[in-house]
């Protein structure tokens, strides 16, 4: 096991360094809505789901049903059902451990299992475990040190929720990049936009998510036309997380230097 | 907190039971037969860009383009964001720097 967590060890360098501050700001933001360092951990161990964590702290405010905090976890989360087909071989044989696999398949270690393979030596199933404690490690950790961080920051907080809406519009940007029709990621603004309009700002969830599925279901034939093949994308958006903690690697590298 | 103990442990293991849910789905229902339907690859691939769409819309739903001011913190501090990422494509810097230019509009600027 100690031999699997040393080849596992390095390979998870770039999810250490986006869990952990992203962890930092998920705990920030929680203990601003009233939950300590202990609601944090449960959270981050039991769900362990970046960025559905953070829209979730939204729901702690109050104002949502179940049904509807259901509902959008499924739409947001939609894209986990692809990342096992994966692993379907990958992961058998690994007895109660495939589970927790299963469990811990998030976008970062996803993309982290799939380009990675254990070094010669090294098992292949207890290096694919390493990899996935390790990134749970972070990601919990991370979110406790800001959440007691938070508990201990006096300034004015005010506007610190901005930070959800930040990362919306990141992954936006890196998505519209990623696909070759941008006609899903419109219909998705504009869509929420006419809702908004009609129904008002307290009515806009569940009629949003409706519609979105509906239309695409409806206008399957002209949107499959403009995107290119599923598995490519898929890869792609594999990708693409996967450069962004490189360039955070070595930007940190770099500032590491000076 | 403004919900109670009970609620916000239902929040919790409601969101957990689901996303666990989506990322055992394709062990369970998918390993026998290998193929997965056309039309979930086709949500698969369609759903993420439209629900990002629609979450930055639910974020932004309670500014007022009516009342001061306007909405301009938010729109300056979005533009921000999206200059920063185009420019350095740096996650954690393009969040940063947008959040803290729209704590300082908010508390200094348009107060």
């Amino acid at each position: 096991m100690r031999q699997a967590f040393r080849a596992a060890f390095p390979v998870t360098i770039p999810v250490l360094l986006g869990y952990f501050s992203i962890g930092i700001a998920f705990g920030l933001l929680f203990e601003k809505a009233g939950y300590n360092f202990i609601w944090t951990f449960f959270m981050s161990l039991t769900v362990y789901a970046g960025a559905m964590q953070f829209i979730a702290v939204s729901f702690f405010y109050g104002g949502y049903s179940l049904f509807q905090i259901a509902v959008m976890t499924l739409v947001i989360n939609f894209r986990h059902i692809f990342y096992g087909l994966s692993f379907l071989d990958r992961f058998k044989g690994m007895g109660w451990k495939k589970w927790y696999m299963v469990f811990a398949l998030t976008d970062e270690t996803y993309s982290l299992l799939c380009s990675r393979k254990a070094p010669d030596g090294a098992d292949e199933k207890k290096f694919l475990l390493c990899i996935a404690l390790l990134n749970q490690a972070y990601w919990v950790l991370g979110g406790v040190v800001g959440s007691l961080a938070g508990s201990l920051i006096t300034f004015n907080t005010k506007g610190m929720d901005f930070a959800m809406t930040a990362m919306f519009v990141v992954i936006f940007i890196d998505q519209w990049k990623a696909y070759s029709s941008h006609i899903p990621a419109l219909a998705g603004i504009g869509i929420t936009v006419a809702v908004l309009l009609i129904a008002g700002p307290d009515q806009v969830v569940i009629p949003s998510i409706i519609l979105i599925v509906l239309s695409f279901l409806l206008a399957r034939k002209q949107i499959e036309a403009k995107m290119t093949d599923s598995s490519e994308l898929l890869k792609e958006d594999a990708e693409t997380v996967m450069d962004d903690v490189k360039t955070e690697e070595k930007e940190k590298e770099g500032e590491g230097r000076k | 907190m403004m919900l109670t103990f009970g609620e916000s442990v239902l929040i919790i293991l409601v969101i957990a039971a689901i996303t666990f849910g989506l990322r055992a789905a394709p062990f369970i229902l998918f390993s026998r037969t290998g193929t997965t339907p056309p039309v979930i690859t086709y949500l698969g691939k369609t759903l993420p860009p439209a629900v990002i769409g629609m979450l930055i819309v639910i974020c932004l739903r309670d500014v007022s383009v009516f009342d001061a001011p306007h909405g301009i913190p938010e729109l300056l501090s979005v533009a921000a964001v999206a200059i920063l990422h185009l420019w350095r494509r740096n996650t954690l810097l393009s969040i940063l720097g947008g959040t803290v230019l729209y704590m300082v509009l908010v508390q200094f600027v348009f107060v």
